[in-house]
């Protein structure tokens, strides 16, 4: 398509900000009617933490640019030794973990020559 | 005797809340951003389109099907097919959230304002902090939080674009990869209900498995099936300790 004139920018509102504000409604309307001590709110709960689960699996399983090429391995590994200094990390364990991770990954590319 | 505390004004709140963006998840994402403005730059889409999309749709997966879509030259309706089916995520997420932030007086209108500034950094920060602030404090807290967090990203991506058309490979590779990482420890720091990390751990697994066998619904049913069974399994376990 061409980007020109005022179509993009109508092409963006409707297919970007009300194929997403649609839903942003939903949820609030569902949830102006959950009570916040019930079953329903607790398996609304799972489902919205499970979805977001399943774009980390794609992004750690599935990922787009420099990290299609890279191994499934060094991709695993890096989530696991990083998950180690995230249980172990004690106070800081946040930002261990997450360090942990990326150093494993960076060290692992390089090494492969990426 | 002590007097109850004076409760804070909501601008104090507001504050609060925009004071997130010095946090991990805030940078975390800007750095997501300045990937998401090199790859609209490579791909050609004007600077203003950028800007214009970061504004009003907010959702980072979401935009990359619209700019995959708007390359391929798709028609609007499959556009909006495209990307609607990957935001109805959005809808457990807010609706997760608003029962946590709101009070028996907060108006509908407002949440359906704020709602916007939902999308999932924005979700996972707010779900562990808001705790921390009175009930009637947490909507001006999201507020200020997730406008703070939208108007940076929209001036970040104006700013970078152009500037960055090319990282070296490792430092792209590192950027795309602070994301799953970062959401991992937020949810599993945020829990507070064992029935979340069933979600996550079904949810990681289910993910990839349909990401295999139906990728154009994976994130969909990943998320109504693995969410179910963490639910119900979660459930059954509470009621037997319950009954012993």
């Amino acid at each position: 398509m061409s980007f020109g004139g005022l179509w993009p920018y109508i092409y963006i509102a409707v297919a970007g900000w009300l194929a997403t504000d649609l839903w942003r409604w939903a949820g609030v309307i569902a949830g102006n009617r959950i009570d916040e001590r019930s079953e329903v709110l607790n398996w609304v709960r799972a489902v919205a933490t499970a979805l977001v689960a399943a774009v980390i699996a794609k992004l750690i399983f599935f990922p787009t640019g420099t990290l299609e090429a890279s191994p499934l391995w060094l991709r695993l590994g890096a989530v696991v030794f990083g998950g180690l200094c995230f249980f172990f990390g004690g106070r800081f364990r946040q930002i261990a973990g997450i360090a942990a991770a990326i150093a494993f990954l960076a060290a692992g590319l390089a090494l492969l020559g990426v | 005797m002590t007097a109850p505390p004076e409760p804070q004004p909501q601008i104090h709140w507001f504050l609060l809340g925009m004071r997130g963006i010095f946090s991990l998840p805030a940078i975390i994402l800007m750095l997501s951003f300045v990937g998401f403005a090199a790859f609209t730059a490579e791909a050609k889409i004007p600077v203003d389109q950028v800007m214009f999309m970061t504004g009003m749709v907010w959702a980072l997966p979401a935009k990359v099907i619209l700019v995959g879509s708007m390359l391929s030259g798709a028609h609007i309706a499959t556009a909006f097919l495209a990307v609607t089916l990957s935001s109805v995520r959005m809808m457990p997420m807010v609706a997760a959230l608003i029962p946590e932030i709101r009070t028996s007086r907060t108006p509908t209108w407002l949440l359906l304002i704020i709602s916007h500034f939902v999308a999932i950094t924005a979700w996972v920060f707010a779900m562990e902090k808001v705790r921390d602030v009175p009930r009637g404090g947490r909507v001006a807290f999201f507020a200020g939080f997730g406008v703070t967090l939208t108007l940076t990203n929209i001036v970040l991506v104006g700013l970078v674009y152009g500037a960055v058309s090319e990282f070296p490979p490792i430092v792209s590779g590192c950027l795309f990869f602070l994301t799953p990482v970062y959401f991992l420890t937020s949810i599993w720091i945020s829990a507070r209900h064992r029935v979340i990390y069933w979600a996550l751990g079904i949810g990681l697994a289910l993910g990839y498995v349909f990401a295999v066998v139906a990728p154009e619904y994976d994130i969909l049913l990943t998320g109504v099936i693995g969410g179910t069974a963490a639910w119900w399994g979660e459930r059954a376990l509470r009621r037997r300790e319950a009954a012993r």
